[in-house]
Formats: C-alpha cells, sequence, structure tokens
C-alpha cells in the first residue's frame, strides 16, 4: 500500500460551436474545413490594423455554462492579452480572461470549479515532409475559435473520480448543446495535474505535473494510473513539470521543466471594452438553461416511475431523453397510456435502441403497440376471427385453393379489420395457412 | 489660381458649380507634388491613378478631391509601411473603415504620408524613409507622428488630410505646420486598418486648411463601426451644421499657462490672448489654476501624464508590435529602428511580473484620476483651451538622440487624450520672422466635437496670421 495520495486537478479546454468566429464573422468550423487557411480574415491571421470584435453568442454560452456549473456569474468581466511568441499565435498574443473570468466558484459532482472564461484558439501547426524538406505549416482555420476554459479545484483523489467529473461535465456540455465536447476531434482537451502527498499531509505539494496530448477519456485514465505509478516509485521526479502522454508506450515523458511560470505579461486588452452584466440578463441566461441531466435524471424517476438505472440510461443523452417523452406524448395522443406504459417504453428504448434520426416517436410507438397487442390477443381470437373471415369470403377460399395466392394478403387485411386493427401480422399469416390448409382441396 | 491652395469647401462648391475640372485641380496638385515632395519628403507613396478614380467620384458628396493620407491606414493598392522598414512593400489585403468612408464618400487618396515609424514620436524624424520638413520653414520639423499629413496640407500639395493621434500626434503638426488638426472623442472614429500604436489612445481624425473642412472630414469617418468594438453608436450630429453657432455665453478655461514650463514664454502669450478673443466673441474666460492634486476648480498637472502616457503606450505598443515577425507578410524583426526596440523593451519591462503592478497598474490609477478632474472641470466649463505643444517648431535633428522627446513635446495634451476627450489644434500665432506657427488646443468633453468646432470656427474668423 502507498503511503501518498494523488491530488489531482483538471483544466479542461472546450471549443464552442457558435456559426463564427469568437473576434470575426470567419466560420467556426476548423475539423471539418475542406482545405487549410479557407475560414481566415485580416482578425484571425493577425494582419495589421485588425480589430477583435467579441461573439456576443460565445460569451451568452459561457456564462450558461458557468450557470449549469453552480458558478457565480461576475457582474463585470473583461478580456486581457496573454504576451508570448508561438507560430500558430498570429497576434503574438492570445486574448483570453485573466483576473475576472465570466464565472467562478462552482461545483459538479463534489468537485469545486475555481473558474470558467472564455479565449480563442489558436491555428495549428502541421509538420510535413514537402520535396525532401522538412517544414512546418500553419492552418488558421482554427485561429480565433472560442475556447472555454474550465480548471477545477485539485479536488480528485482517484482516478475515477476523474472519469465520472469528465464524463458529466460533457453531458452538461452536450445537454447546453454549445460543443460537441469530442475529444478526438479536439474540440475537447484535456490538461490533468498531479502530484502526490503524504497520508494525513493538509497542505498541498508544492509541484505539479501537468500532463498534455490525452485526446480520449481512456487515456486520461491510462495516463493519470503510469504519472501516479512513475512518482510514486521515483520521489525524486516530483518536481514541477510538464510532460506528455505517449498512447503507444502508455507512459508520460518530459517535455519542459518548468522551474518557475512563463512571464504572459497579461494586461487588459484595450480593443475590447470591458463587458458589465445586469442581473436581469444573467436572470434570463438562467431561464432559457435546458433543464440537466441529473435533475432530468430525479424527474423521470418520479414522473415516470422509473428506475434509477433507467432513468439514468434514458438521460444520457438530451436527444434520447426527448425522444422518451415525445413517445409518452405519442401515446397520450393515441389514448393507449394504460396499454404502453412508460416504463415500457424505457425498457424498449434502452433494448433496441431505434435510430432516432429515421424512426420517429410515432412510429416506434406503433412497433411497440404491434408487438404488445400480439401478446394481448388470445390465439382463440385470431383463429376465431380467421374462421368468421373464411366463412364469409368462400368464393376467394376456392380462387386461393385454385392457386390464387394474392387472396391470401386480402384475408390477411380481412382478420386485422376484424381485430380491429391488433394483432402481429406475421403470426396472423402462419394461422390463416394453418387453417387454409387445414381445408384441403 | 493655383487650385491646390483651395480648401475642401472651395474645391468641392468650385467642382460642383463646374467652375473648375478635376483634371485642373489634379494637374495644379501633381505639379505642386513633382516641385516640392522631393526636399519636403512628405509623401511615401502617390497615386499615380488618382485622377481616374476621382472621375468616378465625380457626383459624390467629396466630387473627387484629393485626400492625403497618414502612411499607418491601410489602403488596398497602395502600399502600407507605418513608415517602416518592416513593412516595407507591403500590400494591405483590405481597406482601413476611415479610407473606406472617404472613398465611399468621393474621396480620392492622393497618397500616402510620411510620419515617425509606427507613430513612435512627435518630430517625423523617425520615420525610416528619412524626416518630412516643414513646409512653413524647411530647416524645421512638421512635427509628429502625424508630420506628412500636417506638411502635406500646408504645402497645399493636397486639399485636405487624415492623421491619427495618440496624444499630440494630429494636433501638433497641425500647430507646427500652421493648419487645423481634430482629435475626436476616443471610440468616435474606426481605428479598424489602421496599424496599431496605443490601441486604448489611438483615434484617427481630419486635419485641414480650415475648421470647416475638418467638420465636413469628421462628417464622413464619424461613426459605430461593426469592425471595432471600442467606437460607440453615440449619435452622430451634422457637423457641418452648428459650427457657426459662435461662443457666445460659453465657459471657457485657460490651462497650463501657469505652469513654470511655459510662464513667459510665447505660449502663454499666446493662449493668454486667445482667452481675450474669446471674452470678446461673449465667452466668459478664467484661468484654470494648476494643481500637482485633485483639487476642486483646478487642473492637475500634466507632469504625471509624461511617465503615465509613456507606459501605458509603450505596453500596448509592446504588445501590437509582437505581430511584425515577418513570417507572413513584411520583414523581419532587424529591421525595428531604434524607437520601436526601445518602446518594444520599456513596455514589455512595464508589463513584466513583479514590474505590472508597480508600473502598468499604477499607471492605470493615475490615469483615472485625470478622467475624474476631467469630469469635474467640465462641469464647470464648456472648453478648456491651451497650447497643444510647449513652443515652436524645433530645428531639424532636434528629436535625435532625445528618448523622451516626444513625451515632453506632447506633455500638454496627454491627460486630455488619456482620458480620451477631443480637441483641435487652430493657428493662433504666426512669427513673422521664422514664418513658423502656434495653435491652439481647443477641447471639451467627451462627444462634444461640436462645440469645439464652433470655437475653433469663431476663433478662426476673429483672427488674422
Amino acid at each position: 500500500m502507498s503511503n501518498y495520495e494523488s491530488i489531482i486537478g483538471l483544466e479542461i479546454h472546450v471549443e464552442l460551436k457558435t456559426a463564427s468566429k469568437m473576434f470575426c464573422g470567419c466560420k467556426n468550423d476548423p475539423f471539418f474545413a475542406s482545405a487549410p487557411n479557407i475560414y481566415t480574415c485580416p482578425v484571425c491571421l493577425g494582419m495589421p490594423g485588425g480589430l477583435p470584435v467579441p461573439n456576443k453568442k460565445a460569451v451568452e454560452w459561457t456564462i450558461m455554462l458557468g450557470l449549469a456549473l453552480g458558478c457565480k456569474i461576475s457582474p463585470e468581466s473583461k478580456f486581457d492579452r496573454k504576451n508570448y511568441f508561438y507560430p500558430d499565435l498570429p497576434k503574438g498574443y492570445q486574448i483570453t480572461q485573466y483576473d475576472q473570468p465570466l464565472a467562478i466558484d462552482g461545483k459538479l459532482i463534489n468537485i469545486r470549479i475555481r473558474r470558467v472564461h472564455l479565449e480563442e484558439d489558436t491555428g495549428k501547426l502541421i509538420h510535413a515532409t514537402v520535396e525532401g524538406k522538412r517544414i512546418s505549416l500553419v492552418d488558421f482555420n482554427r485561429s480565433g475559435v472560442p475556447l472555454v476554459e474550465i480548471v477545477t479545484e485539485p479536488d480528485f483523489r482517484t482516478v475515477e473520480e476523474v472519469d465520472q467529473f469528465l464524463k458529466k461535465l460533457q453531458q452538461v456540455i452536450r445537454y447546453l448543446d454549445i460543443s460537441n465536447a469530442d475529444l478526438e476531434k479536439g474540440s475537447m482537451r484535456l490538461e490533468p495535474s498531479i502530484s502526490l502527498r503524504s497520508i494525513g499531509d493538509a497542505k498541498l505539494p508544492d509541484y505539479r505535473v501537468e500532463i498534455k496530448n490525452i485526446n480520449s477519456f481512456r487515456f486520461v485514465r491510462k495516463a493519470l494510473e503510469a504519472e501516479i505509478e512513475r512518482q510514486t516509485q521515483n520521489p525524486k521526479e516530483r518536481y514541477q513539470a510538464t510532460r506528455r502522454y505517449d498512447e503507444k508506450t502508455g507512459t508520460t515523458m518530459l517535455m519542459r521543466r518548468k522551474e518557475e511560470a512563463q512571464d504572459y505579461r497579461y494586461f487588459p486588452e484595450p480593443d475590447i471594452p470591458p463587458m458589465r452584466f445586469e442581473k436581469t440578463y444573467i436572470e434570463e441566461l438562467k431561464s432559457k438553461l435546458p433543464e440537466l441531466p441529473d435533475t432530468k435524471h430525479a424527474r423521470f424517476m418520479d414522473m415516470y416511475s422509473l428506475n434509477d438505472q433507467d432513468s439514468g440510461l434514458l438521460t444520457e443523452t438530451r436527444k434520447l431523453a426527448d425522444y422518451f417523452e415525445e413517445c409518452i406524448k405519442v401515446t397520450k395522443k393515441i389514448g393507449l397510456v394504460d396499454e404502453i406504459s412508460a416504463k415500457k417504453i424505457a425498457n424498449w428504448l434502452i433494448n433496441k435502441r431505434p435510430d432516432m434520426e429515421t424512426v420517429l416517436p410515432a412510429k416506434f410507438i406503433e412497433e411497440i403497440r404491434n408487438a404488445v397487442m400480439v401478446v394481448e390477443l388470445s390465439s382463440e381470437e385470431i383463429t376465431g376471427a380467421i374462421a368468421t373471415v373464411l366463412e364469409a369470403k368462400k368464393q376467394a377460399v376456392e380462387d386461393y385453393k385454385n392457386g390464387k395466392e394474392q387472396a391470401l394478403m386480402f384475408f390477411l387485411g380481412q382478420v386485422i379489420k376484424e381485430l380491429k386493427g391488433k394483432g402481429d401480422k406475421a403470426l396472423i399469416i402462419e394461422k390463416l395457412k394453418e387453417k387454409l390448409a387445414s381445408y384441403g382441396s | 489660381m493655383k487650385l491646390n491652395t483651395l480648401t475642401l469647401t472651395q474645391a468641392i462648391e468650385k467642382l460642383k458649380k463646374k467652375e473648375i475640372s478635376l483634371s485642373e485641380l489634379y494637374s495644379d496638385i501633381q505639379l505642386a507634388i513633382e516641385k516640392q515632395n522631393k526636399e519636403l519628403n512628405i509623401y511615401l507613396k502617390v497615386d499615380e491613378d488618382a485622377v481616374k478614380k476621382a472621375h468616378k467620384n465625380e457626383n459624390e458628396m467629396l466630387a473627387g478631391v484629393p485626400i492625403a493620407v497618414k502612411d499607418n491606414f491601410l489602403t488596398i493598392g497602395l502600399p502600407t509601411t507605418a513608415a517602416s522598414k518592416v513593412l516595407e512593400g507591403f500590400m494591405p489585403p483590405y481597406e482601413s473603415t476611415v479610407t473606406k468612408k472617404l472613398q465611399d464618400a468621393g474621396g480620392v487618396v492622393i497618397g500616402k504620408t510620411n510620419m515617425d515609424a509606427w507613430a513612435h514620436g512627435s518630430s517625423t524624424e523617425t520615420s525610416d524613409f528619412g524626416p518630412t520638413k516643414n513646409p512653413r520653414n524647411p530647416k524645421h520639423l512638421p512635427g509628429g507622428s502625424s508630420g506628412g499629413s500636417a506638411a502635406a496640407v500646408a504645402a497645399d500639395l493636397c486639399i485636405a488630410a487624415i492623421g491619427s493621434e495618440t496624444a499630440g500626434s494630429i494636433r501638433q503638426p497641425a500647430a507646427w505646420c500652421g493648419v487645423v488638426g481634430l482629435k475626436p472623442t476616443y471610440g468616435r472614429v474606426s481605428r479598424a486598418g489602421v496599424v496599431a500604436m496605443g490601441s486604448s489612445l489611438d483615434c484617427p481624425g481630419p486635419m485641414g486648411k480650415t475648421v470647416e473642412d475638418c467638420a465636413i472630414l469628421l462628417n464622413i469617418i464619424a461613426g459605430k463601426d461593426q469592425y471595432d468594438a471600442t467606437t460607440l453608436s453615440q449619435p452622430i450630429p451634422d457637423f457641418t451644421k452648428n459650427f457657426k453657432k459662435g461662443v457666445k455665453g460659453m465657459r471657457v478655461g485657460i490651462c497650463y499657462i501657469d505652469h513654470p514650463q511655459l510662464v513667459g514664454t510665447p505660449i502663454d502669450h499666446a493662449v493668454g490672448k486667445a482667452g481675450k478673443v474669446f471674452e470678446r466673441l461673449g465667452a466668459s474666460v478664467e484661468l484654470v489654476k494648476l494643481s500637482d492634486q485633485i483639487k476642486s476648480n483646478t487642473i492637475l498637472t500634466p507632469d504625471y501624464a509624461i511617465s503615465l502616457y509613456t507606459i501605458v503606450q509603450r505596453a500596448e505598443v509592446s504588445s501590437n508590435l509582437a505581430r511584425y515577425d515577418g513570417i507572413r507578410y513584411g520583414n523581419d524583426r532587424s529591421n525595428f529602428g531604434e524607437e520601436a526596440k526601445r518602446r518594444i523593451m520599456l513596455g514589455t519591462f512595464a508589463l513584466s511580473k513583479g514590474y505590472a503592478d508597480k508600473y502598468y497598474l499604477r499607471a492605470q490609477q493615475v490615469r483615472s484620476l485625470y478622467v475624474q478632474n476631467f469630469k469635474q472641470l467640465f462641469e464647470r466649463y464648456d472648453l478648456l483651451i491651451s497650447s497643444p505643444s510647449p513652443g515652436y517648431a524645433l530645428p531639424l535633428g532636434a528629436s535625435t538622440n532625445d528618448p523622451m522627446f516626444g513625451e515632453l513635446q506632447d506633455f500638454l495634451v496627454e491627460p486630455s487624450s488619456l482620458a480620451g476627450l477631443p480637441g483641435i489644434s487652430v493657428p493662433c500665432f504666426r512669427d513673422p520672422s521664422t514664418n513658423l506657427y502656434l495653435g491652439l488646443n481647443i477641447m471639451a468633453n467627451h462627444w462634444q466635437e461640436e462645440k469645439i468646432l464652433a470655437a475653433a470656427y469663431a476663433f478662426e474668423q476673429s483672427i488674422k496670421l
């Protein structure tokens, strides 16, 4: 048993899916752009004279995310410049938020959120070999894409907690419909920081190791496990550093030792006036928040008498939850609330996982109904109906016997009519064939 | 009469009445440029196609008149260098809002004027392409950084001009060259497409032969711009409408002439005389006493503004010039001149960890003191008058080896610029022995350019130079 416990904090970057970029009118769609540098303009290319004009929607969405994470929204906020040189940063500074983030002091599953702020993404460097020469290319399609940074307190003690938190955060972001929060496509990026301290110590360790290059939830776990192991085995390795996770070897590798924090020379962005938010505006945004996963989960249990697990599964995505409630509406409309219960719909949805794009709720209910009604019709009822139909349509029976097979479908229609629309078609056909065969020739 | 000497008002009128033709006007301008530009070094680039463009604009409001534009405004088709070798040969891919508005209104950019490199200076001597000389007396400096635009107006190498000011860069060269220069309220005119210097201070503005000419140009270039978040949607009055209203009943405060550096100088004398003129015109005039702290009915000494302005502006400069890495356009960083390097170093230092609190944040606190001081003063006065500069145009070479030259030249306008206030410099005195001019700086509260124009016009009409 280790005498140490892990102290883990997270920095999460999320690209907002606004129609345009953070500070200019360029299209915000870096991942699906058909060619490099097609969504660019003087502003996101950092040309002389280009000025940033903030995207109101991005500010609104960040505040909404802050509210969804239980944060306090700062009545006054501003943008700042973070100065540093890098080829993917065309202005020589990034517009971000330094000491007045849009939202602070939130909480998600017992993990305290320190801050939520808004900034711009950088361009993307591509290192390639062209005509035998190793060169670096820059694609500015991503330059200036709105990026939200969420910083937690170092409240995680286990990898499990990190995993749960991240999944919940991703779920909340997707519920808000403000980002795809897709790790593989880079619209959600994770940077855990980890250090060890002796069990019983109250003070935070005086170092932390930041891990970069993680692009899936699985790799967060693996990287953290590897790093905890590494730091546990090597007490000398407990120093301030940035490391990168290598998925091939499953280990972390040193990028740079951070003797002291880089000096970014932050100062208020003079090109953007400070922002002030009226209470009424914040209230308005609050009222625009969708029902969040946990609330929906509880309501589903309460309202539809679902168990914890089913309710959790149904509220996994907002789309599935909405689909479920649409199905409920359909049953109300056609007056089959008793026959097709919420519990029944839940089971069907969870087990069948219909393609929600193509199968509309009404169609899905129809499927349930057909199946359900079969079970409810007794075998006698069906055979009775068949007998009635065949008795009444003797001529057609003759035709069938003389080889006119289309008559079968005619009987099927008649039987269903007799059963008032109930009954499983396949079963009826089977029984019809049986009966007709028994007539002999 | 040489048509290049026409004022904007006259040129438009004569063109509309067909008393003169564009071809005649441009021919006279062209001639004057050929004759004088080599010696005075006013234009870095003249548009050879200007007259063709002018003919297309004949029926517009500005009727195709030639306007000189400072070289820090991005212009499609004309290289834009901000007088720095770093940007030598740079062809902008887009048009600045100001020049776009000018052209939409029928103006033509006749050429790009010389300036202190990156607008760093008050002499136009720090231009990487050689200094501009003062047309009134070529042994002297035109002032700066909009020295080229001021000189173009003074030498009649254009009909009117556009400059930009951070603190003094329009008004000081206007004063030294004996022309009118208006620095609007910060946020009145868009900075989009202007090579940034001190972003929280930069302000494009008109320079002309008369106050009325400046009013006409301000009308065109003012207004909220979707490409500049610091422009405000303040109502834009028709500046050409009320400028003849006079100053009767206005309360005028005379500032800074009791500053030890000015007492007994020609500035003291000229501004004092200007006060008398306003009195005669029906305004009530009094001296606003200088103070070294905030006290009611006194004006805070501009002395603090020198270090305050230096810190704020250098900090912004150090960040704004970071993009000029020579990778995607322009030339590499070795092309930066001495002054730019000094400013980058100083600004970087002022923002560094451990120093930002001491310098940058402290400067912002002092800045708010000036804002507060002017707020109080404008409750009592409609206008404040002073000088845009502590003296006459200095001889060529005066700025060399003096890194603080600009700040010392501009210290009288720095407080109001830091507060974002508008001001105009209108010629108020001419020394017949040197043919050099002094200007009068007339300031008003935010968004009150109308008052400034009315006062400047009344003053202009009542003095003979």
